[in-house]
């Protein structure tokens, strides 16, 4: 079973990294960027085949290790 | 005094922090792997500056749980002082030793360079000393301490707030600050005042020969308290 896992900074943390890069599509002459914010895509695969089992596991890994609940915010998908 | 400086894959400023400790301060001194757990007895665990676990995933994220964390927390608990410089500082904040959290420099770049600290209470082992504008070193590319407003006023209604950015002659300013840092924060102390994290490198500027000998007045605070 693979999970598809989204780590963003939270709405209200500064994000220069998003800002840097719409500063440069501004500079490709795309004027129709309103905002950009960087997070991270990670990609877990289980050998449990229980879509409960790894969910539990997996609101754990978000919390505990792949995101900072102080600054960040996850959201993730369950593939079979 | 039994000082341990703990070396996490990565770490690159164990052997300043244990020189300055060994050969400049005279204490005995030991490397701590982070795979082993802490058996013996000491006074005071320094979690050094450097790169551990290459930054991956976010600095200090990984490393909050090599296996010597556990023997650290233990420690911490005991009410022992834990000084955590750079690197060290994260491993802290990602562990919940110390509140708050670390994300990229504003600038977006890693800044090397020496800058100036308001020394904003004397009262913890690290800081009782005269000196209230210090001259050190910073190199760090993830130093802009980040807190929400109620641990914000927790810091500052309890004294703990012990470092902050400033120009030479101690203003607080915007174009002092290096990294973004809440308040020009960059240093704080937990509710006990036992554990210290910081992002400017002491252990950079304890000989004349560096070219500040600030650093060395935080390391002999903590000689100085652990000799009472």
């Amino acid at each position: 079973m693979k999970a598809n896992v989204f780590v963003t900074l939270k709405q209200d943390v500064l994000d220069p990294e998003g800002l840097t890069i719409k500063n440069a599509l501004n500079t490709l002459n795309y004027k129709n960027i309103k905002n950009v914010r960087m997070g991270k895509f990670i990609v877990i695969e289980f050998t449990d085949s229980k879509k409960n089992k790894v969910e539990e596991d997996l609101k754990k890994i978000c919390n505990d290790i792949l995101s900072n609940p102080i600054i960040e915010d996850y959201t993730f998908k369950i593939e079979d | 005094m039994r000082f341990g400086v703990i070396v996490f894959p990565g770490s690159n400023c164990d052997m300043d922090c244990y020189y300055v400790l060994k050969d400049v301060l005279h204490q005995k001194v030991d490397y701590l792997w982070h795979k082993d757990s802490i058996t013996e007895d000491y006074d005071c665990l320094v979690l050094p500056g450097g790169f551990s676990y290459g930054d991956y995933l976010r600095a200090g994220a990984i490393a909050r749980f090599s296996p010597i964390m556990s023997s650290v927390i233990e420690f911490a608990k005991k009410g022992k002082l834990i000084l955590g410089i750079c690197n060290g500082f994260q491993i802290l904040l990602e562990a919940k030793l110390l509140p708050g959290a670390m994300i990229k420099n504003n600038c977006l770049q890693f800044v090397c360079k020496y800058i100036h600290l308001t020394k904003e209470t004397c009262d913890t082992p690290f800081t009782n000393f005269n000196k209230n504008i210090l001259k050190i070193p910073i190199a760090h590319g993830e130093g802009h301490y980040i807190a929400d407003k109620d641990t914000l006023k927790m810091l500052q209604d309890n004294d703990q707030i012990v470092f902050r950015y400033c120009d030479e002659k101690g203003h607080i300013t915007e174009s002092a600050n290096p990294n973004g840092s809440v308040f020009n924060i960059a240093g704080i102390v937990n509710k006990q005042r036992t554990i210290l994290g910081m992002m400017p490198h002491p252990e950079r500027c304890s000989e004349k020969e560096l070219g500040s000998m600030d650093g060395r007045l935080i390391f002999e605070s903590i000689i100085n308290y652990l000799d009472i």
